[in-house]
């Protein structure tokens, strides 16, 4: 075995040689043209479809309705999807790389597909900027959730405990805002409460060197524990005292709010919403342009050369780990303030483990692990909403579509992507 | 500034790692530091630098005591270090590495132009040619290593150690290398090299402190001879050349033909190369670094993937054969990265040395371990390969580099073998396991196996091989006999065949 760790134990291939970029995306996308012309034109179902493009709540300005003969619509469709996935082997034929956005645009046209198919024939509209504007809020929770990840394992910790912090947030949250009647009182008590987490988090994995993953699961099922237990012992025979919190109100911006599709889905938003985008721009910015985040980048992937440069390592990944903790549980008071209200026992419902995926699949960039916490937050809502008109799609296939999109994604479009190097290590000095 | 170190003493549990050592640098001078692996050299430094904190003794810059509670103090101190290990992190720019620590800042973000700029300046008062925006992890390591000089460098350092910096360049970085040092000292720096080859350390040392087993065991002048030195750091003398019998010519038992190696990014890394090593001879491959030889070892093994053209051992084909296969057809190897490919660092002796025998008698029997014979065989093989460790439960990643190297060759050479390969096998190693490693694979030629020893070190590749394959570009320039002069050796590891050399293949 003396050197079988060095490279993948694979023999040497049999007809090497030539060398080729991978098809592995082109036969992605072919296998999802196909199966678009199977259910597009095969089982193509007739009728009209008809897409809303006004959002509930626009005001003044309508936008027109689309009404689509399924089938033809349908066919058209599937075309350029199978001619989309020939450009794709086209490029690899000639040695490029498939981009993104050709991705994103070959995604775009056949979620677009099944869209026309799923509303054929059926007696409702189908809302698009509802739909959007749903995704975006079932998503709001993942992205805060997948910074606070980015943030703590580019520092070089595991953090498995997002879905404790969220629900810690969402549960501290509600509860304060109740007692105080104050929305920002409850934002800031799960930032608190998000920190206190990653307070035992850091504490164990830093100081005492436990293992991260270890701690991190012992820490949710802890949360998942302390909250139903409060919930359902102390909330529920106090509901009005200490369950009944105020929800946020959305706060329209003048101007950009009536920008048609765009104005409702990003500028008619709540407080923390917007808070989500500075978080967003800031944990960017801040990684890759400041002194903060080249420090905690130094950290996470050599934590013994930071050390070499006169950089505290264990302090460093300690309040990092922190502030991670806080955006997560002003992500967690999402669940509760800035969408229902009252706490419900694990309502975060695994959230968590889905912003922990959006991290990786994000290949631990902020950005995108928002994108990819977007995709859920859409694959969910495309679920309910499709659940909702009566769609012909059956209502368990739903509800997996969510974690088979993620399955999807991570297999056929993510290259090998390198996490921090450090990350889940702790560092031991002498 | 002038450097002392006072009554330096640290412990690792039992093991006295430095014993009261005394050291004075005075500004302009490079001081050598010598002694066998394990003696305690990279632990002193550590020290120095704040790493490791000494158990007693005193560090003094220009006559005042310091107290570094950790290498940010001991960096703006005024020390800088180059490690044995470098300390750059991988997927970060040359600039950004640069900067580290000590970022400047405009308006909140750093500075990136300002890094760019300090590298560039660095780079042009001694000559470097360093891209401020090339991230490390694609630098070779000779230019990596220039990093770490300009990142002591940008932060004023006045006292610069190198922790044996040499061992992976290649000979012309050698000379470059000493070539700064010299210009360092004459900026009035005070200079710590390690290393062992005495040959540097007669070109460039004003002065030699020699350790062995914790405590300085004397100075010496430059002047002093390779037997002097070498007696000095083991305590006993040292036999610099190796006896060797005549080869005894037998029949081709390996044979590679027109063996050509694609990397991961489509370039041709080795190309077309064919040739022979006989039962009972040493094939040494020569060369720069990076021409080839790393991957030509691989594919041996099995362990390159797109590889074309034959590989015959014995008359039966090797090429598809899957690792463990090749193993079992009894080819020994050592891998040029000890730490990385070799061992597990966090396994005991006792069990790396069994680590490629799991798969049946006399280690594992219905599948459980049988402890008491890998019990008896580490302690066996820890003393016919002279081992030093606490014991054979000693984990491998504590012990020093010469004696990691001694735990791989036990294991490689513990077993019935048909091939011998050995990518730079002494790299890193002091002269007393250097001579006992080249005794070792001598005897296992003279076994009448067949050998291949890849060193990019010249004196290396003369004292052992019976024929050398100089290797450029992927390509062999030449196969030539194991007595031809250095001077063609060295223009053919330029890629040129001088006309009228006798080829031997
Ligand atoms: N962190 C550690 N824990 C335990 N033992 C250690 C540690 N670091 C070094 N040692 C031991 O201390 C001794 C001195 O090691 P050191 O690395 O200083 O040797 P060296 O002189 O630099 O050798 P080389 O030439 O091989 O680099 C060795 O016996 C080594 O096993
Ligand atoms: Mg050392």
């Amino acid at each position: 075995m003396s050197a079988v760790t060095a490279t993948s134990p694979v023999a040497s291939g049999t007809a090497a040689g030539e060398l080729k970029v991978s098809y592995k995306t082109p036969i992605t996308l072919g296998i999802f043209a196909l199966l678009g012309v199977i259910l597009l034109v095969v089982f193509g179902r007739n009728g009209t479809s008809v897409f809303n493009f006004t959002a509930s709540n626009a005001g003044a300005i309508q936008l027109p309705v689309v009404s689509m003969p399924g089938h033809l619509t349908g066919v058209v469709i599937a075309i350029l999807g199978v001619l989309l996935a020939l450009g794709s082997g086209l490029m690899a034929r000639f040695q490029r790389r498939t981009p993104l956005w050709y991705i994103t645009i070959f995604a775009v046209v056949l979620v677009t597909g099944f869209l026309v198919w799923a509303s054929t024939g059926i007696p409702h509209e189908l809302h698009v900027t509802g739909l959007l504007v749903g995704a975006l809020g079932l998503s709001a929770p993942l992205i805060f959730g997948s910074l606070g990840g980015v943030l703590s394992e580019r520092v070089g910790v595991t953090n498995i405990a997002i879905e404790g912090q969220l629900l810690a947030g969402a549960f501290v949250s509600a509860v304060t805002a109740t007692i105080t009647h104050s929305i920002i009182a409850g934002i800031l008590a799960a930032a608190v409460a998000g920190v206190l987490v990653s307070f035992v988090l850091a504490v164990f994995a830093i100081k005492y060197v436990v293992n991260q993953v270890i701690i991190g699961v012992v820490l949710n099922t802890l949360v998942a524990g302390l909250t139903t237990f409060l919930y359902q012992q102390v909330l529920l025979n106090n509901i009005g005292a200490l369950n009944n919190p105020p929800v946020l109100k959305q706060l329209p911006i003048p101007g950009l709010s009536v920008i048609p599709i765009i104005g409702p889905l990003l500028f008619d938003q709540n407080v923390i919403v917007y808070f989500m985008y500075v978080a967003v721009a800031g944990v960017t910015i801040g990684l890759f342009r400041t002194r903060w985040g080249l420090r905690l980048r130094a950290v996470g992937e050599h934590p013994q050369a930071a050390d070499t440069v006169g950089i505290n390592v264990g302090r460093t990944r300690f309040w990092n780990v922190a502030l991670a903790g806080a955006i997560v549980g002003v992500g967690g008071s999402y669940f509760t303030l800035g969408n229902i209200g009252p706490f419900g026992a694990n309502m975060t419902n695994g959230a968590g483990y889905i912003a922990l995926a959006a991290v990786i699949f994000g290949g631990w960039h902020p950005i995108r692990a928002t994108l990819a916490s977007l995709l859920f937050g859409f694959a969910t809502n495309l679920g309910s909403v499709l659940g909702s008109i009566q769609s012909p799609v059956p209502n368990d296939f739903l509800l997996m579509l969510p974690y088979v999109v993620t399955i999807f994604a991570v297999a056929g479009f993510v290259g090998r992507v390198r996490g921090p190097a450090a990350a889940g290590r702790p560092y031991i000095k002498s | 500034m002038k450097l002392e170190l006072r009554g330096i003493t640290k412990t690792f549990g039992a093991l006295v790692a430095n014993d009261h050592i005394d050291l004075t640098v005075q500004p302009g001078e490079i001081h050598c530091l010598l002694g066998e692996n394990g003696a305690g050299k990279s632990t002193l430094m550590n020290i120095l630098y704040g790493l490791y904190r000494a158990d007693s003794g005193e560090i003094l810059l220009d006559d005042v005591v310091q107290h570094f509670s950790g290498p940010g103090d001991a960096a703006r101190a005024g020390i800088g270090m180059v490690h044995q290990h470098f300390m750059l992190i991988p997927v970060f720019t040359v600039a950004e590495n640069v900067m580290l620590g000590h970022e400047e800042s405009k308006f909140g973000f750093l500075d990136l132009p300002a890094a760019r700029a300090r590298v560039r300046e660095i780079s042009a008062r001694f000559g470097f040619d360093v891209d401020p925006d090339a991230l490390i992890e694609d630098l070779p390591v000779g230019v990596q290593q220039r990093v770490e000089i300009i990142k002591a460098l940008s932060r004023e350092a006045k006292v610069l150690v190198f922790d044996e910096p040499t061992a992976v360049l290649t000979p012309q970085e050698t000379d470059e290398l000493m070539g700064i040092m010299k210009q360092l000292k004459d900026a009035g720096a005070a200079i710590v090299f390690i290393t062992h080859k005495l040959r540097e350390v007669r070109e460039v040392a004003d002065k030699i402190t020699v350790i062995r087993l914790g405590k300085v065991v004397g100075e010496a002048k430059p002047t002093a001879t390779n037997a002097e030195l070498a007696s000095l750091m083991v305590g006993r003398s040292i036999d610099l050349t190796i006896a060797k019998s005549k080869v005894k010519a037998k029949e081709p038992a390996l044979v590679v033909e027109g063996l050509t190696i694609h990397n991961a990014q489509g370039h041709v890394v080795v190309n077309n190369v064919s040739f022979q090593v006989r039962a009972g001879e040493i094939l040494a491959v020569a060369g720069v670094q990076g021409n080839g030889q790393t991957e030509l070892t691989e594919a041996l093994l099995g362990l390159q993937d797109r590889v074309m053209g034959t590989i015959d051992l014995d008359g039966k084909s090797i090429r598809h054969l899957p690792i463990h296969k090749v193993l079992a057809e009894g080819v020994g190897f050592i891998p040029e990265d000890r730490q990385e490919d070799a061992l597990i660092a966090e396994f005991s002796i006792a069990e790396n040395l069994m680590l490629d025998r799991a798969d049946g008698e006399p280690f594992v029997r219905h599948g459980a371990l049988q402890l008491a014979y890998r019990t008896k065989f580490a302690t066996d093989k820890v003393k016919e390969f002279d081992v030093r460790a606490q014991g054979i439960d000693e984990v491998v990643g504590s012990l020093s580099g010469g004696n990691q190297q001694k735990v791989v060759l036990a294991r490689e050479l513990s077993r019935t073998l048909r091939l011998f390969v050995a990518a730079q096998p002494t790299r890193g190693l002091d002269v007393g396991s250097i001579e006992f490693v080249h005794e070792r694979i001598v005897a296992t030629r003279d076994a009448g196996v067949p050998v291949i020893v890849v060193s990019t070190e010249l004196d290396e590749v003369l004292a052992l091989a019976d024929r050398i394959a100089v290797m450029y570009e992927g390509r062999i320039v030449g196969i030539v006999s194991g007595d031809t002069p250095r001077d063609v050796l060295g223009l053919m590891m330029a890629g040129e065949l001088p006309a009228g050399t006798k080829l031997a293949a």
